[in-house]
């Protein structure tokens, strides 16, 4: 792991269009029963302009990004070491079907404990006019060498 | 926005509080669902035979798909999914899924602090397989103003 990559911040990824019926079909695997995720006209009944993702379903879009992070070879991560530690999601909104999000991210910093690496990227979550919509914090944990 | 939906009482709350409580009851089934709603196709949540090359105990649930069951018991008290403002967790412990009598994860959610001010109510979830916690830190926060 590249201790030099903590503030580096990566391209913003290809737009991600919300579709509907991934939103539900999330939500389905989730185990979400509130109405306003999966039918179109209790989200309307809400205020919402179609259905309302589940908290976690920013880290579809998320991928994305740390995809990017995974397969630079300046980070050297080898993937197969890595463990999720921790994962956060802050909303300024929640994701709504319609949406065109574009993803973000920063690597916030990369710390060494022992023979281990941790990484913590934060990924800024935007919509189509640019305004924030959610930032996803992963910290990742790359094991040591046995 | 979600005007429509009534919010719990944020002024009736105590911390302390239980607010929800629900069991998981996960299959096989559940990871492969997972795996194609999220796009995450890591063959440790479904081959056992590559969750043994790699030395883990069995096929895991995915962290992901953990943390995103354990907020619904919230959504649904919440009355919006609009109301949850932010959610983190600490993966502490994988979720393993037989292959016949799958994993029954529980949660329960307490309410842990709360924030006049802003009308905002930390949830805290504890989240179990048996008698282990699988999540740490994990909490919620929920707009109710």
């Amino acid at each position: 792991m590249n201790p030099e990559l903590q503030g580096r911040v990566y391209p913003p990824t290809e737009p991600y269009l919300v579709g509907r019926e991934k939103v539900r079909e999330f939500a389905r695997a989730v185990f979400a029963t509130n109405p306003i995720n999966l039918d179109p006209t209790a989200a309307a009944a809400a205020g919402y302009a179609d259905v309302v993702a589940p908290p976690t379903f920013a880290v579809v879009v998320q991928e994305h990004s740390l995809a990017q992070l995974l397969a630079d070879p300046d980070a050297g991560i080898d993937f197969s070491r890595v463990v999720h530690g921790d994962q956060r999601f802050t909303s300024t909104r929640p994701i709504i079907a319609g949406d065109l999000l574009t993803a973000t991210l920063t690597v916030a910093s990369v710390k060494t404990l022992g023979a281990h690496s941790m990484v913590t990227a934060e990924t800024a979550i935007t919509d189509a006019a640019g305004e924030h919509v959610v930032t996803a914090i992963s910290t990742l944990v790359i094991r040591g060498e046995d | 926005m979600a005007a429509e939906t009534a919010a719990p009482d944020f002024a009736a709350l105590a911390v302390g509080d239980v607010v929800a409580e629900r069991g998981f009851p996960l299959s096989r089934d559940s990871l492969v669902r997972y795996a194609g709603a999220s796009g995450d196709f890591n063959p440790i949540h479904y081959r056992d035979d590559v969750a043994a090359s790699v030395g883990l105990p069995g096929v895991l649930a995915h962290g992901m798909l953990t943390m995103g069951f354990a907020v619904q018991p919230v959504v649904d008290w919440a009355g919006d999914p609009g109301r949850v403002v932010d959610y983190q967790v600490r993966f502490t412990r994988p979720v393993v899924v037989d292959p016949v009598d799958g994993a029954l994860v529980t949660v329960s959610a307490k309410v842990g602090q709360l924030d006049e001010a802003q009308a905002v109510a930390r949830i805290d979830l504890t989240v179990k397989l048996g008698d282990d916690t699988v999540l740490g830190k994990a909490q919620v926060r929920v707009a109710l103003g």
